[in-house]
């Protein structure tokens, strides 16, 4: 089933584009209406939300899951879609997530799937929280600006606390949108009652180039600025002023290395191998001959 | 030093992770495991660095029992991250008492 086109007001910004590309996530708080969720908390209750096999084109899934398909179709939830991996993604697999009240233990903190070499391309996890998560129901814990790192799984296990790292708590309808390599895993819930997610693996099918809406692109990417001039970092919506911005758990000597691989990934995204951000790979890359 | 391990005791094991590879850079990550089996750990479970970097830990009594080498990069993988780099593993030989 082929997809229309959102309106270009639901797609993303160039500035939400590059935020996703700097830290590895979008979060849309309450983006699910109420009906939608209560039919979905319904099914899930009863174990009736079903997977499809890998490959499958999204807009075939979820034929017989009203809410999910429901959810799917909401411009807004469409126009991210659409602004990340295209018109026409496909199904990677779903997990239905339950976490039981009264835990004694939390999930490790891990990436999911396997090394992942890509770097022009890049898939999303959708991950959808029906109902509101409250602190001590312990929402899904992830680390900001893990998304290039490349570690295998549950290597990283042994961080078990990370500064700066994040747990959601939301209100019902919350649509969290991750890189596939951000670092995260489930809280603990530790309240009395059942706490439910959805997570959706999606895989682009076409480049990943300029499928947001790009209106803003010019005046949100401005270069070549005066290195450490201090009004090239002022500008906040600015393209070169986010993936400047470093995490507070980024070790001193690596936060400019993660800001060449979000200058790398934004060239793919753009689709222009010159693109830079004060000059971090120009300057290595000019060998005059 | 030498008589903490002859008492019946128990080791705690703290891991620090830090900015630099200077023991006195400030903590960006860490794990506490307990030997004495008295508090139990897990992911997600604080958000209160227990020090501010490894050095205030040897100044509470903490001993450091391994840093991280500092390697080269791989050629090739320059601009690549990874693991954190900069791990400092922390003892404490603690008396048990059974319980």
């Amino acid at each position: 089933m082929e997809t229309n086109p959102v309106a270009r007001k639901d797609l993303l910004s160039t500035a939400d584009m590059a935020r996703f590309v700097a830290r590895g996530f979008l979060r849309f708080d309450g983006i699910v209406p109420n009906d939608i969720n209560q039919d979905f908390l319904e099914l899930v209750v009863n174990g009736a939300v079903f997977s499809h096999p890998h490959g499958t084109p999204l807009y075939d899934c979820y034929q017989q899951c009203s809410p999910v398909k429901a959810m799917l179709k909401l411009p807004k939830v469409a126009g991210i879609i659409q602004s990340l991996v295209g018109l026409n993604p496909t199904f990677d697999h779903h997990a239905v997530h339950h976490c039981p009240p009264g835990q004694l233990v939390a999930q490790d903190t891990h990436a999911d799937s396997i090394i992942d070499t890509r770097e022009a391309a890049f898939d999303i996890q959708l991950m959808y929280y029906p109902h509101e998560v409250t602190a001590c129901m312990g929402g899904t814990r992830y680390v900001p600006g893990s998304n290039f790192r490349r570690i295998n799984e549950m290597a990283i296990a042994r961080y078990q606390n990370i500064v700066g790292q994040q747990h959601v708590v939301c209100p019902a309808g919350t649509l969290l949108v991750m890189h596939h390599g951000i670092w995260h895993g489930g809280g603990r819930n530790q309240s009395d009652e059942s706490r439910y997610m959805l997570k959706i693996r999606l895989n682009p099918t076409c480049r990943q180039v300029l499928l947001w809406n790009t209106d803003d692109l010019a005046e949100s990417s401005v270069g070549p600025a005066a290195i450490f001039d201090p009004d090239a970092y002022r500008h906040k919506d600015r393209v070169q002023t986010i993936f400047e911005r470093s995490e507070k758990w980024f070790p001193l000597d690596e936060s400019r290395l993660e800001t060449v691989n979000r200058i790398r990934l934004w060239r793919a995204l753009v689709g222009d191998p010159q693109f830079d951000g004060h000059y971090w790979l120009s300057r290595v890359e000019n060998q005059p001959q | 030093m030498i008589t903490d391990l002859l008492i019946d005791g128990r080791q705690q094991i703290l891991m620090l992770y830090t900015r630099s590879s200077a023991l006195d850079s400030e903590t960006i990550a860490w794990a506490f495991y307990d030997g004495t089996g008295a508090t139990t750990h897990y992911a997600g479970d604080s958000s209160e660095v227990p020090f501010a970097s490894a050095l205030v830990a040897m100044q509470a009594g903490w001993r450091v029992l391994q840093v991280s080498q500092l390697n080269p990069p791989y050629p090739g993988s320059e601009y690549q991250t990874s693991y954190l780099p900069f791990e400092v593993m922390l003892e404490k030989w603690v008396k048990f008492d059974g319980n």
